[in-house]
């Protein structure tokens, strides 16, 4: 939390004083803040789904009170560290995932009909790697396995040919 | 016209020149940075012609959900994000008009059309995050503002006072919408229109020449219909 709240200017604070500059620096940090959780939330699509809302103050446009800005720029900063704990998870269960791929890929025979997704190792597409034998049954009886990589995600030309046949041609 | 309504000095050539809005004083020094342009044109509501639709169908066909996602780290809709904390709405209920319009894009698989002048409104959105606004320009007297509710001030077509402190955009008179909400009744466009005031919303973080970008292209979209 320190560095999300970090100055960029120095900015006074009057305890007792003109509230308004109170207010002020809060805005100042919910737009920081703000900028960081969308960040966050870009960084995790389309891996993990973040919860990016903030109860709303108010049902109406207006300018919020000292305690109101403090209360978003406080579920703002929850957010955030939600949002961060869920993407380290994410990023360690990735890690391992591509720890046994690579396992998986020296002695496939050890991870029999096991199937890793590009999604499980954090990539980007559909494909996936699977451990399958050799030949069908006789491979499984020789014990020759070996991983094979999906060819990806479906080609478009399917959609493309029903959209001609909708459109009768 | 208020004497604090200034026109804008604009580069880009709307032919007909765009008015800069007063912001009360007290609301300008809580929300450095916000500001009200509007530009007033001859037109009247009605379908959109063929090159309309098509320039909001090529939009369509530009804009992808990675495009929605990503959105928000872009400097104009994340300054209205933060502008819509600032205020107190969650701008993940009550959404940005660029990101509502994202999310509709989504849901429908294309921008659908809806005719002049909201057609023109989604293609300036769409292209600059810039907010829009349109009212029925007969319908306004003098020149609009940002300001917040006075005690006992209501919004035509709504049960009850606004309370006070309501942030709105009014005229000389009265409110004619909340800002970034609901329009006040028969100040909107409607079939009977003939003339239709356009209003930009400026934010802290958004830069003029972007208002001025967008009330251009709705100004030539619906010259040109």
């Amino acid at each position: 939390m320190p560095d999300l709240l970090d100055r960029e200017t120095l900015t006074a604070l009057r305890v007792g004083g003109d509230e308004r500059l109170a207010r002020a620096e809060l805005r100042r940090q919910i737009g920081r803040l703000e900028a960081e959780l969308g960040a966050l939330f870009a960084d995790a699509f389309p891996r993990v789904e973040i919860d990016a809302g903030v109860p709303a103050v108010s049902s109406e446009p207006r300018a919020m009170a000292l305690g109101d800005l403090e209360a978003i720029r406080d579920s703002l900063v929850t957010r955030i560290g939600g949002a961060r704990l869920q993407l380290q998870e994410r990023a360690e269960l990735e890690t391992r995932n591509r720890e046994l791929l690579d396992r998986m890929l020296a002695a496939p025979a050890e991870y029999k009909w096991l199937q890793i997704s590009r999604t499980d190792v954090g990539e980007p597409g559909c494909g996936h790697w699977h451990s399958r034998p050799r030949l069908g049954p006789l491979g499984m009886l020789m014990g020759w396995w070996r991983v094979r990589v999906s060819s990806g995600c479906p080609l478009s030309g399917r959609l493309a040919a029903v959209e001609r046949e909708i459109q009768g041609l | 016209m208020d004497a604090n309504a200034a026109n804008s000095d604009l580069d880009l050539d709307l032919g007909t020149p765009s008015t800069i809005g007063w912001v009360a004083s007290h609301v300008s020094a809580e929300f450095p940075g916000l500001g009200i342009s509007w530009i007033e044109l001859d037109g009247r509501p009605g379908r959109s012609p063929e090159p309309v639709e098509r320039r909001l169908s090529e939009t369509s066909n530009r804009f992808y959900g990675a495009h929605a996602i990503h959105m928000r780290e872009r400097p104009i809709p994340w300054a209205y994000r933060v502008f819509f904390r600032q205020i107190g709405l969650d701008p993940d209920r009550t959404r940005t008009p660029v990101e509502q319009l994202a999310l509709d894009r989504l849901q429908d698989g294309g921008f659908k059309t809806h005719g002049l002048p909201a057609d023109a409104l989604t293609i300036a959105t769409v292209e600059t995050g810039i907010a829009l606004r349109s009212f029925d320009a007969e319908r306004l007297n003098g020149a609009l503002c940002i300001r917040d509710s006075a005690p006992g001030e209501s919004l035509e077509g709504r049960p009850g006072e606004l309370s006070q402190g309501t942030l709105v955009i009014a005229d000389e008179r009265r409110p004619v919408g909340l800002l970034f909400g609901a329009t006040g009744e028969g100040r909107g466009v409607k079939r009977s229109t003939r003339r239709i005031a356009i209003a930009a919303i400026q934010v802290d973080g958004v830069p003029q020449i972007a208002v001025d970008e967008a009330l251009w292209m709705v100004a030539t979209t619906l010259r040109a219909a």
